[in-house]
């Protein structure tokens, strides 16, 4: 890539969690089975007219405000004309010259860089196509019209990402935020988030832009970065040994990790937009606007400046945390059970670590989670008064998660509350003493690390209740005393 | 004649209110002479005699239980262009030649609960796209002034039913002067609302920004009984307008003293038929008779009308006729290899000449390089031609003139010359270019054959129309006259 810098820009598709579609009553809801969530308007029957859902546009604002955008005060519907056989109508109803939001930014940071700020060109409201269905038809095609009409908000950034991983981190930070703004679930498997990506190059220092190539439909974000990278890699070699790139739109393929040219299924090269004359102008009043404002939530970046201010959380742990609002909210809600900030770190680890492991093996989102933020605050709230150790935490937390059991009530049936009563631990530390004078004769000549050993075998004797940090002070205690006075004749 | 006349809504709601005949009786005397007389007037595609019996009988048993209304039984045939449920909607066209409609229009909804009783769907140029129902696959529609001729288009069907006493009303569509001309030209009054007054929600677009649904009947009496139960608020059509539907019957006989008409000065000047020019100066006259006061005005932009009509016409017409391509429904090609072939086929089989002319003008109005110079540039000018609209009525109340350039002209007369035909609404686009309500009114002959007096009014000013119209028809008799087809004979009184 020496003398090259590619530059990138994304094409957003994020489907709106409205209740029904963009321009119909019928149910926006995946899953369904085959053209049972089309009314007579998705399917294009002549007479049906398109009403425009209010939600889908109170979705869109609330998008542009987190982003910084300006809302457009007044918008239009365009036609984009083109036949296809899941597109009933034969044009797509989406906006052209005058979208809902105009510019805004989205912040990127990774891999410790420096944060830098993607400009966004717009974000407008669209209707989704059907779904062509080339298997199972004898050589003819299914169509299933349940996507047809379902609400998109396609985002749009401008050609300012200069590397593969950025981009992903791009697509990455828009998917934090839609979710967080409950505009869209994010569900990339269903389709509901999905990305083109325009990919040029340039030597390194040249103002202008080269032929650009658009990947289309990646879902994943592991998939973006690579077919970006590849088609980087494609390029350059290809300008290098004396050929052009051709703008065109390409396929990329995870299994044979290339991408290839696609025959593209909008083929018109001129869609001939027009204003929608069924639609009205969208006038999006000052009012509405405050109303959305008000009721936007603290976004991601501000939510994790506050929690590395007020709990004192690593950056690393803050952006986790913030990776989406159930997981924050989640985090915040075992702080305030478990005793306030002080207990932060560890509830952090907490969320992070053991929750998040027990997620991912069951394949489960934190906001059904078997075990809820106040049952785990107060397990943490155990922890971090000496209750029980971390070690012994997990038993219980185990055990929560296979039961709708009180963390108390398991520490008292099992019988897991830490020895931490000083002449008791004092007791066992003087057993080990005695019972391993080898080691502590070793010990008392230098030999550190053999205090783990003792340790370890105090936490034995305790059948693992004693606390450890208790035992370990009281053992360098009564270590220190024997320095200074000779042991007592055998 | 004695009794209520069986041929106007008026008459048939009174008849109907004293028990001189019932809803039944109305229905067979219409669907007898539509067995009649259609094969020769071909106003009808579809008759819907079950139907109409079926809904009679229940307007019948919904008298007999008090709960009739002024339309209760009361017959209506439907421009088949409106979708109605169960019933075939083709557009006139062979691409939708087997297409039943899965629901009903709004207009066609509303016009069924306030009982009326379809009678059947009527024929209209292909896809509303003409001036004298010949382009319609189902064969042209025969004048009944002179079977000979035009009953004009794109309505038709339904002002040829009306006039042929084959139905007391019809409902019918304007885009650029179709419910009007056919109404000069057949001797009837035809009424196309404000846009927006009448919802679109089933009606099958042409040109989404023009299309207005209307009523053509004998009188404006008949219209005024009709149009409060059709027009109104719909939230399934987005350009509906949500203003409160007046009393038309009761705003009919207000006098007319001091009303301003505006004329347009050179309107007669050019190309127009001498009959229609004295028609229309003798209509204007009759309306100072009855305390009118005319006044000139100017619409600086009128003769950009027609060009400006068809440039956005057809480009919103290309759009809106994309969805049939064979696909989901409609005419479907055999054979085809691939799914290019099949739109193609298909959409070449099943559209008429007239319609893929509109197609590929508009797809051309609308094609990257060419759509400021075209698309772009008629926007601005239909902006001009409401301008004008706007200021004239800042001087006038209603704006009269003659509804079309001439009477009826002959079958196939100008099916080669397209331009000749695109004439024949010169006087009418002007309201649809501006979205405001006109209503063509029956003013005299010319040479034996109709024609029309065309009265424009302000944004939602129906009323006012019709009120103008029907004092006017209270001191002429030209509405009263009968095509010679017509026998004009009542059905027997029940036993």
């Amino acid at each position: 890539m020496n003398g090259w810098q590619p530059v990138i820009g994304l094409e957003v598709h994020a489907r709106l969690l409205t209740r029904s579609k963009l321009f119909s009553g019928a149910s926006a809801s995946y899953g369904a089975a085959p053209n049972t969530r089309a009314c007579a308007v998705d399917l294009g029957l002549p007479g049906v007219l398109p009403v425009l859902n209010r939600e889908a546009v109170r979705m869109a604002v609330r998008f542009g405000l987190a982003v910084g955008a300006r809302i457009a005060s007044r918008c239009i519907f365009a036609r984009k004309n083109y036949f296809y056989p899941d597109l009933p109508k034969g044009y797509q109803i989406s906006q052209y010259e005058e979208p809902i939001t105009a510019g805004g930014t989205i912040g990127i940071e990774s891999g410790g860089a420096e944060r830098r700020e993607v400009r966004l060109t717009r974000a407008h409201l669209e209707e989704d196509a059907g779904r062509s269905v080339h298997e199972g038809f004898g050589g003819a095609s299914g169509i299933d019209l349940n996507r047809a009409g379902t609400p998109l908000l396609e985002i749009v950034t401008e050609p300012v990402i200069n590397s593969a991983a950025d981009a992903a981190q791009c697509m990455r930070t828009i998917h934090t935020l839609v979710r967080w703004l409950g505009i869209c679930d994010g569900n990339m498997q269903e389709g509901s988030f999905r990305c083109d990506a325009n990919v040029s190059v340039r030597r390194a220092g040249s103002g202008a832009l080269g032929t650009r190539t658009e990947i289309k439909n990646v879902n994943s974000f592991r998939f973006v970065e690579r077919a970006i990278g590849y088609e980087i890699d494609r390029q350059i070699d290809l300008v290098e040994s004396g050929g052009e790139v051709v703008q065109e739109t390409r396929l990329y393929d995870p299994d044979r990790h290339e991408t290839r040219p696609m025959r593209d299924k909008e083929e018109a090269d001129d869609y001939r937009y027009f204003p929608d004359p069924d639609l009205l102008p969208v006038i999006v009043d000052d009012a509405f606007v405050a109303e959305v404002r008000d009721g936007l939530p603290e976004l991601p970046d501000a939510r994790r400046e506050r929690l590395v201010r007020e709990y004192a959380v690593g950056a690393a742990e803050a952006a986790q945390l913030v990776s989406y609002r159930e997981a924050a909210d989640y985090f915040e809600a075992v702080v305030e059970e478990a005793g306030g900030p002080g207990t932060a770190r560890l509830a952090a680890n907490w969320v992070i670590g053991e929750l998040t492991g027990a997620l991912n093996r069951e394949g489960l989102r934190i906001e059904s989670a078997p075990v809820d933020a106040g049952r785990l605050g107060r397990l943490v709230r155990r922890i971090a008064d000496g209750t029980i150790s971390g070690r012994m935490a997990k038993t219980v937390f185990e055990e929560m998660w296979g039961s709708d059991g009180e963390p108390d009530a398991i520490i008292e049936i099992r019988g897991l509350r830490q020895v931490t009563d000083t002449a008791e631990i004092e007791q066992l530390v003087d057993a080990v003493l005695a019972a391993h004078p080898a080691q502590v004769g070793q010990y008392l000549e230098g030999a550190e690390k053999v205090l783990g050993f003792l340790v370890g075998q105090v936490m034995k004797r305790s059948r693992g209740k004693a606390d450890p940090r208790q035992a370990n002070r009281t053992l360098r205690d009564r270590l220190a005393e024997r320095r200074s006075s000779p042991p007592p004749a055998v | 004649m004695s009794g209520p006349d069986p041929y106007t809504v008026a008459g048939i709601s009174a008849g109907l209110a004293r028990s001189e005949f019932s809803a039944e009786e109305i229905a067979r005397h219409f669907l007898a002479r539509i067995e009649a007389l259609d094969a020769t007037i071909n106003a009808y595609v579809t008759v819907t005699a079950e139907l109409a019996i079926a809904q009679a009988r229940r307007a019948d048993d919904a008298r007999r239980r008090g709960e009739a209304g002024p339309l209760t039984g009361v017959p209506v045939a439907h421009k088949d262009i409106f979708s109605t449920s169960g019933v075939r909607t083709t557009c006139g066209s062979r691409m939708l030649a087997d297409h039943v409609a899965a629901y009903d229009a709004t207009a066609v909804e509303r016009l069924r609960e306030s009982g009326m009783v379809t009678l059947g769907k009527t024929n209209l140029d292909e896809f509303a796209m003409g001036s004298s129902t010949e382009s319609s696959h189902f064969g042209p529609t025969h004048n009944p002034w002179d079977l000979e001729r035009v009953a004009g288009g794109s309505s038709g069907g339904s002002a040829a039913a009306v006039a042929a006493g084959l139905a007391p009303v019809a409902t019918a569509t304007d885009t650029g002067g179709s419910i009007r001309q056919p109404a000069a030209l057949t001797g009837l009054t035809g009424l196309k609302p404000t846009y927006g007054r009448v919802s679109r929600h089933g009606l099958v677009a042409f040109a989404s920004s023009f299309d207005q649904g209307g009523l053509l009947a004998r009188t404006a009496e008949d219209i005024a009984l009709v149009f409060g139960a059709m027009a109104g608020f719909d939230e399934r059509d987005s350009t509906s307008l949500d203003a409160p539907v007046d009393d038309y019957p009761a705003a009919l006989e207000a006098p007319i003293a001091g009303l301003r008409i505006g004329v347009q000065e050179d309107q007669l000047a050019h190309g127009v038929d001498p009959g229609v020019a004295d028609a229309t100066a003798a209509a204007i006259r009759e309306l100072e008779g009855l305390g009118a006061r005319v006044r000139p005005i100017r619409l600086e932009h009128a003769d950009v009308g027609i060009p400006t009509y068809y440039m956005l016409a057809p480009a919103e017409c290309s759009s809106n006729l994309s969805r049939f391509d064979g696909v989901r429904y409609g005419h479907r090609a055999q054979g085809a290899a691939s799914i290019e072939e099949l739109y193609v086929q298909s959409r070449t089989e099943g559209f008429g000449l007239e319609v893929k002319r509109r197609i590929l003008a508009g797809t051309y109005a609308l094609s990257k390089g060419y759509y400021d110079a075209y698309y772009g540039k008629a926007q601005r000018l239909r902006r001009l031609i409401a301008d004008d609209y706007r200021r004239a009525f800042e001087e006038v109340d209603v704006i009269a003139g003659p509804t079309t350039p001439a009477p009826a002209f002959r079958l196939g007369d100008r099916l080669d010359d397209p331009i000749a035909m695109y004439l024949a609404d010169v006087f009418t686009v002007g309201v649809n270019l501006a979205g405001l309500c006109a209503v063509s009114v029956p003013s005299g002959f010319s040479d034996g054959l109709p024609v029309g007096l065309h009265l424009t009014g302000n944004h939602l000013d129906e009323a006012r129309l019709l009120n103008v119209a029907h004092r006017f028809q209270q001191a002429t008799e030209w509405h009263l006259a009968r095509p010679p087809v017509e026998h004009g004979r009542a059905p027997e009184s029940p036993e």
